[in-house]
């Protein structure tokens, strides 16, 4: 192994799995987030707060790694959008899902899963920055990281030209068209997710206004019909009041179960897509480089020649380690879906039952005993 | 949203209205009755029953005028005297709104327990183009003697239950009974329906108002008194009923009648009383108060559909998205348990399309029937007005009367005796006039009476029938959830 300025042979000290980020603190404008991991060797546990900022540190030395033969052929984990306490509608929209939970645990939870997704990849976890991240009292250097290759922007302007690019290997062919296609249409389930949760909330809140509405039907008299009505507006308030907090449940286990997951799915897919755009990116350095050499005049010939072999290995490289990446990425998914359906499933069978049982006792209650009182 | 209430001028009797040679009934006569309700007094009944249509949705219903203008031009039988006593147990039947339970009987009279169940069902298409029509099947169901038979149908078109309701006012209103009004009209609804398109939204206008013309008829024949009249027993039972032709839409009588709702919604702001019956003047705060609050509570009942209907949509929506990532899974177990997830999609998107169903049929038609209800008690107390300005009025006149033959002195002794005439005449008709007076207090305390037993009674029943709702889709939601888990848990 060459020597690590970076720190890449390191071991992660704590378990992968016990990462959290349990709080959110809100700064001004600007959210502090606690992340608690729990150390291997059992004997406690790191607690350290961390801003935004500091995760795009993370993020940005991740993708600046150096000494990884084939670093771009690596799906890295997504991060999330940059959340803030006033968000605008255009970033409200760019984070979805992610920003309907109460209190931002959702976001929180998305946070969790990428500390837990890069402590656990074989590779990235290995770095020293990860260990400083996440045990560190001192926050990591808040200053500006050197943007890799991996600057956005640029492969935004290329990225139309050499997208369709027309690959060299059987696999990854098939495996860029079924991404696209997966790209897309996870997309739009997690957008669609998202208005069917919006609308249960904007049902719990009809049933809201119609049960504080019904409470000032309830009116002052000694008339025992009116008593009577004014004891059952009383009732069915109570009734919308159920009602809102089914609603609300049925959203809320919506969005922490299968929400989380297709939206984590999404920008997975988005992750697996940058990947497979990177090395179609080294696919067609390596093309020019060989028409190059080719067309080299002898003075140059050996130089281009070199240059070819560069690019050929680092395809290489890239390509060996995408694929490994690719059905780890497959296995992965399939395990978070999975989770998310089943938990969702749970969730919603659970919430179903007791609101089943809490509008039988409504209905009791009105009802009554079969003597004549109506108002029971 | 409350149109001023207004009391009509008393139009020319013969004057031809519109092309239909349709005339007002020849009630302009002041007939002083000592038996019942005045003749003249029937044009008052253009009753602020439904001055507007309160709950549009953006692209349907319009309401011209209100049914109960159509009085005035109502082709049924001139007004009858109404039972002096309220009588007849009231038991509430068990159809339309179940499981209720027994109510005590109100008053104990005759054999006949109050057994009617009343259907409206069947809605047939008759005829072509602009003149076609709904017809409803309108079957009764009952033990009570006041019927030839204990079961029979007639078909029935939509004018006629207007026509009914309109000579029901024209007879009842006026001295304080509280006539449940008639389902509203509406252009577009029906244009719709004539024109012959089958889509969703004009079958769910004919339900809509199916359901409320099936309202409509169980609310009035629990009504003890108006069970009896003859006009609705001639709805029920015969087979063939002359045509109201009175409530057509846009007829040209509709018009006039606009314009004279705004001249007299001047008149009207004028009569002041002076209330000496603290009862009546709490009661109306009450009734002002109450519409206030069911209004607003119809509005978010109209949220809450909307909102229900668009989930349905969105859950479509979502379901057709999970099916797409079935179809281009690799994974086997994980493609085929998000196909069953594209499955419980849509089927929770028919759950909730049949909530917003409940949510709408259920509550928010309840509250708009009660809405309309109190617009009916609003009528009321204003009849009640009227009855004691025209007692003013006549007082008034009588004492001036006094006072005038007070000082004709023998000297001419025609005039003295004329005078004296009519002294005795307008002595009769102030005591007329505190009779009815009297009559429509007494009979206003009574409905209100009957009103608050029924408000009790019938939102029970509806919310008993909505949480049943409630819980069969939870129970429903259970059952998919039971069998989606497995599925999710076949993913390997």
């Amino acid at each position: 192994m060459e020597e690590d300025k970076t720190g890449t042979s390191s071991t992660l000290s704590v378990s992968a799995t016990s990462i959290k980020v349990t709080e959110v603190s809100k700064d001004g404008d600007a959210l502090t987030f606690i992340i608690v991991s729990q150390k291997l060797s059992g004997t406690g546990e790191y607690h350290v707060d961390r801003t935004y900022e500091d995760f795009e540190w993370l993020q940005q030395h991740l993708f600046s790694l150096e000494d990884v033969p084939g670093i771009q052929g690596i799906i890295f984990p997504p991060l999330p959008a940059k959340a803030q306490l006033n968000p605008s509608a255009k970033l409200v929209k760019q984070l979805g899902l992610l920003a309907t939970g109460e209190n931002w645990m959702l976001y929180c939870k998305a946070l969790e899963a990428y500390l837990q997704q890069v402590a656990a990849h074989n590779t990235l976890n290995k770095t020293k920055d990860l260990e400083t991240f996440l045990t560190s009292a001192e926050p990591p250097g808040r200053q500006k990281v050197k943007k890799g290759i991996f600057n956005r922007l640029s492969q935004a302007v290329e990225g139309i030209r050499k997208e369709g690019h027309k690959d060299v290997d059987e696999f990854f062919k098939t495996e860029r068209d079924h991404n696209f296609t997966l790209t897309g249409f996870s997309k739009t389930a997690a957008e669609r997710f998202l208005e069917v949760v919006l609308t249960e909330q904007k049902i719990a809140m009809a049933c809201g206004h119609f049960a504080a509405s019904l409470q000032l039907c309830v009116e002052a008299g000694e008339d025992p019909d009116m008593q009577t009505f004014s004891k059952m507006c009383v009732k069915i308030s109570e009734v919308m009041v159920s009602m809102k907090s089914n609603v609300q449940k049925v959203a809320e286990n919506n969005v922490s179960t299968l929400g989380l997951g297709l939206d984590l799915e999404s920008r997975y897919q988005e992750a697996e897509k940058e990947m497979l755009f990177r090395r179609t990116c080294k696919l067609v350095e390596l093309e020019t480089a060989s028409r190059n050499a080719e067309r080299a005049k002898p003075v140059k010939k050996a130089a281009m020649d070199e240059i070819k072999r560069a690019a050929e290995k680092d395809f290489d490289h890239t390509s060996g380690v995408a694929k490994q990446e690719i059905a780890r990425f497959q296995r992965a998914r399939v395990d978070v879906l999975r989770q998310a359906l089943i938990q969702w499933c749970e969730q919603q069978l659970l919430t179903a039952k007791d609101s089943a049982e809490l509008y039988k006792q409504h209905l009791q209650a009105f009802r009554g005993p079969a003597s004549s009182d109506p108002s029971s | 949203m409350d149109a001023p209430r207004e009391s009509p001028q008393q139009a020319d009797p013969q004057e031809p209205q519109d092309g239909h040679g349709e005339t007002l009934l020849a009630e302009a006569e002041p007939v002083t009755n000592t038996n019942g309700p005045k003749q003249n007094s029937l044009l008052e009944e253009e009753e602020e029953e439904e001055e507007e249509n309160l709950y549009t949705e953006a692209t349907e219903e319009v309401s011209l005028d209100s049914p109960e203008r159509d009085i005035l031009l109502s082709d049924g039988p001139s007004p009858v005297t109404p039972p002096a006593s309220l009588i007849s147990p009231h038991l509430p039947h068990n159809h339309l709104y179940t499981h209720c339970s027994f109510d005590e009987i109100e008053e104990e009279d005759g054999p006949d327990l109050f057994d009617i169940n009343i259907s409206v069902s069947d809605p047939e298409k008759v005829g072509d183009g602009m003149n076609a029509y709904m017809a409803y099947k309108v079957t009764t169901q009952t033990s009570m003697s006041l019927f030839k038979t204990k079961q029979f149908s007639v078909k029935r078109r939509f004018s006629d239950f207007l026509g009914l309701h309109g000579k029901l006012a024209s007879k009842y209103l006026h001295v304080g009974y509280l006539v449940p009004p008639a389902p509203e009209k509406s252009i577009v609804g029906m244009t719709k329906v004539k024109v012959g398109k089958d889509d969703p939204s004009s079958n769910e206008f004919v339900e809509k108002r199916r359901a409320a013309l099936e309202r409509y008829l169980m609310r009035t024949a629990k009504h003890p008194v108006l069970l009896k009249d003859p006009d609705l027993l001639q709805f029920l039972e015969c087979s063939e009923l002359p045509r109201a032709l009175s409530t057509q839409a846009l007829s040209g009588a509709g018009i006039l009648r606009m314009v004279n709702k705004a001249a007299d919604a001047v008149n009207k702001m004028t009569i002041k009383m002076t209330e000496s019956d603290a009862w009546f003047e709490e009661k109306q705060q009450q009734f002002e108060n109450l519409d206030i609050q069911l209004r607003k509570l119809h509005c978010s009942l109209e949220s809450l559909v909307c909102h229900r209907k668009e989930l349905s949509v969105n859950t479509a929506l979502f379901a057709k998205s999970a099916a797409m990532l079935g179809n281009s899974e690799d994974h086997t177990a994980l493609s085929r348990a998000l196909s069953q997830l594209a499955e419980v999609e849509e089927k929770m998107e028919q759950l909730h399309h049949d909530q917003a169903s409940a949510d709408f049929y259920l509550l928010s038609e309840l509250l708009a029937d009660y809405i309309r209800l109190i617009t009916s008690v609003k009528g009321v107390f204003d009849h009640r007005v009227k009855v004691w300005q025209k007692l003013q009025d006549s007082q008034l006149l009588l004492q001036k009367k006094r006072e005038a033959e007070a000082k004709l002195h023998a000297n001419k002794p025609d005039k003295l005796q004329q005078a004296r005439d009519d002294i005795k005449e307008l002595e009769g008709k102030v005591q007329q006039g505190e009779r009815d007076f009297d009559q429509i207090s007494k009979t206003i305390r009574k409905e209100l009476g009957r009103f608050e037993k029924e408000r009790v009674t019938d939102f029970k029943a509806v919310i008993i029938k909505y949480l049943e709702s409630l819980v069969l889709t939870q129970q429903q939601l259970i059952k998919y959830w039971e069998a989606f888990l497995p599925e999710a848990k076949a993913i390997s």
